[in-house]
């Protein structure tokens, strides 16, 4: 293969990884964004999407099947393990940013060791939903893969829409803004909070039900895309959602071509120095508006 | 005529569009007691912040002791002698009244730390809480603490922002007991309350909306008309 | 009175443990001692000093790849040891530095991406580090002041030794001077700064300190378990040191020795019904920050006895 078809191979693969990054990143950012809270333990929730997938594709045979099934399934019940998440550990805390952080870091162990004990430490593969194999002229490419791009397109653009159309965006952006004001204007702020939450979590785990016919389910699979999440969400500018979809779009392609150039441990070395050094000189992120 | 101890030039302070100070000239010479009062949001808080290096000026300079600090960070103005008490109470809350103290007092004080302690504890009446939790007590010992904290520091100028805000008037008598039996130390002192501004002020300079309205000695500033306009008219002088 | 009683007490139970103990008791016991170091290090700078670091594998590693990989390379393990001392200081200082720069939550990520990076770096170089695996220590040269270290009674010695020493000058350091004006940084940094304390150099050498501690267990940990490896810069190795200083008590001197040997007895009480600590790990935490976000010391000093350290 030349140099040409190498770098669109490269740029696909990088599309795939920036969809469903965007995806996982998109939640984390929410969560921070209206709660000001950051949630460590948003890679289990991603992992327990794909996890999830995997377990309900068992009961259900038939693959396309099994997979609208999971689709549906394992957001809603991650959403509702955040939800309940929310109102049992984070409310309790008082949403102090501190605590938070290492209360979501005891639930990501306890997450870990839940699907260790349940599901084992095998990797486990979900079949795609379809079988179709895209003929370009110089390699033959996953119509699934494909599929990925543009569900997770659509899921973001539903997302943006929610946010800055609907009536449930306003009260959520209200919130953000100061949430004693909203709660004065009858807004019911708990409530917004344990839907945000789950929110952000629900986009997690349906990040990872598209990924896994992909890239398969393992327990601790969460801990790259928490990293990745973790590196958009920063460079984009903390609890900026324009910025986090910027970023995403950059990281993942950037990230599916320098893997293929580079070796990933180089790479990941070098984005997380680059993820500390921009909360050092430019905590508002590259791409988020002065604070 | 006494040295000039601080000088001050052209400072100026914006926060967005909004000039908190605006071009203040301030001169303060040793051991006076200079009164710095204003409307609510004159920026009076803004100009002192400059003083003690919790800002740093957009312009202007500040000369100290015959020296330009305008670029030195606060804790260093500390350590030349420049003390300030915060507005809103700021003690450490969670540390007995000892610690507190000795956190004023630990650097000049080596060997003899605990009988300085108790010292400073007993010229603000705070003797009986040495062994007390700061943040348990009462709103006016909280204030007393926090006068304390900045005379320990035994600085040549302190800067006293609101001090009586708050207190009850048997401990304002306290406060102004204190205060004149202090000798040699320079006082800048912010205060709403015009009976202690006159009690113990030598000068007083006016500010208003950023920018000095008047400067003179207590008679001076009552017989200022713009003043009088401004500031003391109507209500206040009926006080 | 009372305190130096109670410190005098505890350590004169771990002599007596030393003797009194079966001798498969002493490797577990020698293991919470080290790690009770490497977590009143911690304790100096998130309990005292009210820096919340999620990156201090990152110290505790480098001094132990230090003094490792110096044996590896011939040296003997007295000058080892003090190599892994200084690679802890020295890494808390530069990541210090940086991460100074930042504060709360921002302070949290800073530090655990520097230990992520520390990480990646030592498995981006197994070859030299032995990466994930790790290499063992050859057993010749694990001799310390003529001891044998591969021996469990000298290992609790040298254990108990190190342990006794970071304790005493921990106290020590706690009621100087300088103790005081890193707790005035918890408490109030603004008011520090008025007072004529600089927050920058006062943390920075808080955390320089930290990193000694931190780089002096984990050198000790290879010396005395004869194994070094990557395995251990991971963020669990991060999260231990604070789990065990909120377990014990933040800001109390034997907070960290308490900690670290509830945990390992409650990982061992578990372990009949789960191999993997974290369950554990992750509950406790939980709990402790839901319950108890003062600890067990914390809050017995808060309940009436005001006089522990
Ligand atoms: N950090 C800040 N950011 C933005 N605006 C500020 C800030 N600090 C002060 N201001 C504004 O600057 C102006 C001057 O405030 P300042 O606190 O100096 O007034 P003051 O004279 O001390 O008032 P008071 O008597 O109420 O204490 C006010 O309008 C205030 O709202
Ligand atoms: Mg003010």
């Amino acid at each position: 293969m030349g140099t040409g078809p190498l770098l669109l191979l490269a740029s696909l693969e990088g599309l795939v990884m920036a969809a469903v990054l965007a995806l996982a990143a998109v939640g984390l950012s929410l969560t921070f964004g209206v709660m000001r809270v950051v949630n460590v333990a948003h890679g289990e929730f991603y992992m327990l999407g794909a996890v999830l997938a995997w377990a309900v594709a068992q009961f259900v045979p038939s693959a396309p099947m099994g997979f609208v099934a999971a689709l549906i399934f394992a957001p809603l019940a991650v959403g509702a393990l955040a939800w309940l998440t929310d109102t049992a550990l984070l409310k309790r805390l008082n949403y102090n940013p501190e605590s938070t952080i290492v209360a979501t870091i005891g639930l990501s162990y306890l997450l870990q060791q839940g699907a260790l004990s349940f599901f084992g430490p095998d990797a486990r593969a979900v079949q795609a939903p379809f079988e179709l194999r895209l003929q370009f002229p110089w390699f033959g490419y996953s119509g699934y893969k494909l599929f990925v791009i543009a569900a997770a397109l659509a899921v973001l653009a539903a997302v943006w829409w929610i946010l800055s159309r609907s009536r449930a965006g306003l009260v959520m952006r209200a919130t953000q803004v100061d949430r004693n004001t909203a709660r004065a204007f009858g807004i019911n702020v708990d409530r917004v909070y344990a839907g945000t939450f789950a929110l952000g979590a629900g986009l997690a785990a349906l990040a990872a039900v598209l990924i896994v016919p992909i890239s398969q389910a393992h327990y601790l699979m969460g801990h790259d895309p928490l990293l990745l999440s973790f590196i958009v969400v920063i460079i984009g500018g903390l609890g900026s959602l324009r910025g986090t979809l910027i970023a995403a779009l950059i990281i993942g392609l950037s990230d599916g071509i320098l893997s293929m150039l580079y070796p990933p441990t180089l790479a990941k070395i070098l984005a997380t120095l680059v993820v500390a050094l921009v909360l050092v000189f430019r905590p508002q992120g590259l791409f988020g508006a002065k604070a | 005529m006494a040295a000039v101890i601080l000088e001050a030039r052209g400072l100026s302070r914006a926060f967005g569009g909004l000039r908190a100070v605006d071009g203040v000239d301030l001169t303060l010479t040793e051991g006076e007691i200079h009164a710095l009062i204003g409307p609510n949001g004159a920026g009076k808080t803004t100009l002192v912040s400059l003083l003690s290096g919790r800002l740093a000026p957009d312009q202007g300079t500040i000369r100290f002791a015959g020296e330009d600090i305008t670029r030195l960070p606060a804790q260093t103005r500390v350590l030349r002698g420049i003390a300030y008490t915060f507005q809103i109470t700021s003690i450490y809350a969670g540390l007995t009244v000892f610690d507190n103290l000795a956190l004023a007092l630990q650097r000049r004080h080596r060997r003899d730390l605990a009988d300085a302690v108790t010292q400073a504890a007993t010229r603000i009446g705070l003797a009986p809480y040495l062994q007390t939790e700061a943040g348990t007590l009462s709103y006016g010992h909280q204030r007393l603490l926090e006068i304390g904290m900045g005379l320990a520091l035994s600085p040549r100028l302190l800067i006293l922002d609101e001090p009586t805000q708050g207190l009850a008037n048997a401990e304002i008598e306290d406060f102004l007991t204190l205060i004149r039996g202090l000798t040699g130390t320079t006082i800048l002192l912010i205060e709403h309350n015009m009976e202690v501004v006159m009690a113990l002020a030598q000068r007083i300079t006016v500010l208003n909306m950023g920018r000095v309205l008047a400067s003179g000695t207590p008679d001076a500033i009552r017989a200022d008309r713009a003043v009088q306009d401004a500031y003391l008219g109507g209500g206040h002088a009926a006080d | 009175m009372r305190p130096a009683l109670l410190h005098i007490g505890v350590l004169a139970a771990l002599v007596a443990a030393g003797f009194l103990l079966p001798a498969y008791q002493h490797g577990m016991l020698a293991r919470i001692l080290v790690m009770a170091v490497f977590a009143m290090g911690y304790n100096l700078a998130f309990g005292y000093t009210g820096l919340l670091s999620l990156g201090h594998a990152l110290h505790f590693c480098a001094g132990m790849m230090a003094t490792g990989l110096a044996m590896r390379h011939g040296l003997a393990a007295g000058p080892a040891l003090i190599l892994g001392l200084a690679a802890g200081t020295a890494t808390a200082m530069l990541t210090g530095l940086l991460a100074l720069r930042t504060a709360g939550v921002s302070f949290m990520i800073v530090t655990l991406m520097f230990a992520q990076a520390f990480h990646l770096t030592l498995l981006y170089y197994g070859g030299f580090t032995g990466g994930d695996e790790g290499f063992p220590l050859p057993s010749a040269a694990r001799r310390l002041f003529g001891l044998d270290l591969t021996q469990a009674g000298p290992r609790y010695a040298v254990a108990l030794a190190l342990f006794a020493a970071g304790l005493l000058a921990q106290w020590a350091l706690v009621r100087s001077r300088f103790g005081r004006s890193m707790i005035a940084m918890r408490e109030n940094e603004e008011r520090s700064r008025m007072l004529g304390y600089n927050p920058f150099t006062t943390k920075l050498a808080a955390l320089a300190l930290s990193g000694l501690y931190s780089g002096a267990a984990g050198a000790a940990y290879g010396l005395l378990f004869g194994y070094v490896g990557a395995s251990f810069g991971t963020s669990q190795y991060s999260i231990l040191p604070l789990l065990y200083v909120l377990l014990g008590g933040a800001g109390t001197t034997l907070g960290p020795l308490l900690g670290a040997g509830l945990m390992a007895w409650l990982i061992d009480a578990a372990s009949s019904l789960t191999d993997s600590p974290l369950a554990v790990i992750g509950i406790t935490l939980i709990v402790l920050v839901l319950f108890a976000p003062k600890g067990i010391l914390g809050t017995l000093r808060e309940k009436g006895l005001k006089w522990l350290p």
